[in-house]
């Protein structure tokens, strides 16, 4: 299965909420959901199991658009293009979006 | 006329400070907020702007928003000088917990704690939140 979170981790608790149910599926970080992925920011030690074992991705269009730089992102963070999106749902779906 | 003479009589110069609390991109109302800002800038009031919570990542530096075929509006920042708004303040804490620091930022701010951000908030005539 194929998570994705489009909203900030200091905003609301999706993010929370989404890694309680992720288990040993994969989690694609979205829109503003990708700050969590700044190593710097104190939301992504959430992140440090899946993303150690590659099941953490961030969509890099919605990082550059951020700002965020590839190395400012947490060890084992995965960043993907649109395609890749794709082809992650096509791979690991199907896809809940927590909104 | 009349209404002329009473703002002469309103006179004094208010404080505005518009509270920016959302990141830039997922929602519009950064972008929003800016736009209100310039146009505030006509009216010869004592304007400030204040970054909080996710407001501080609108201040990022190498935000390229054509990524997502939107407006970059982040350099507009750096416009606001020119109109004489000159007072940006952030928050420490919101920098902190984001990994942020006052030198990734787009522009010059005063870089204020929790204590001192409330304290101008309760200054103001005039709040408007984003």
């Amino acid at each position: 299965m194929l998570h994705t979170v489009n909203k900030s981790p200091l905003q609301t608790r999706d993010l929370d909420s989404c890694l309680e149910h992720l288990a040993g599926e994969r989690l694609l970080l979205i829109e503003d959901g990708v700050y969590a992925a700044v190593a710097a920011g104190e939301a992504s030690a959430k992140l440090r199991g899946p993303a150690a074992e590659g099941r953490v991705y961030a969509l890099g269009p919605d990082l550059e658009a951020r700002g965020i730089g590839h190395d400012a992102l947490a060890d084992g963070v995965e960043v993907v293009d649109y395609a890749g999106f794709v082809q992650l749902v096509a791979e690991h779906g199907p896809h809940q979006a927590w909104l | 006329m009349s209404d002329e003479a009473n703002w002469e009589d309103a006179g004094a110069v208010k404080r505005f400070m518009f509270v920016n609390r959302k990141a830039p991109h997922g929602t519009i109302y950064a972008l929003e907020a800016l736009e209100v800002v310039l146009i505030s800038a006509a009216f010869d009031q004592d304007v400030s702007l204040a970054f909080l919570d996710d407001g501080v990542h609108q201040l990022r530096q190498g935000q390229d928003a054509k990524a997502l075929g939107m407006k970059n509006f982040a350099p507009t920042f750096r416009a606001l000088d020119d109109y004489d708004i000159d007072k940006l303040y952030v928050e420490a804490e919101s920098l902190a917990q984001r990994g942020l620091s006052a030198e990734e930022l787009i522009v010059p701010v005063q870089v204020v704690d929790r204590e001192r951000m409330s304290a101008l908030m309760a200054e103001q005539d005039v709040v408007m939140s984003f």
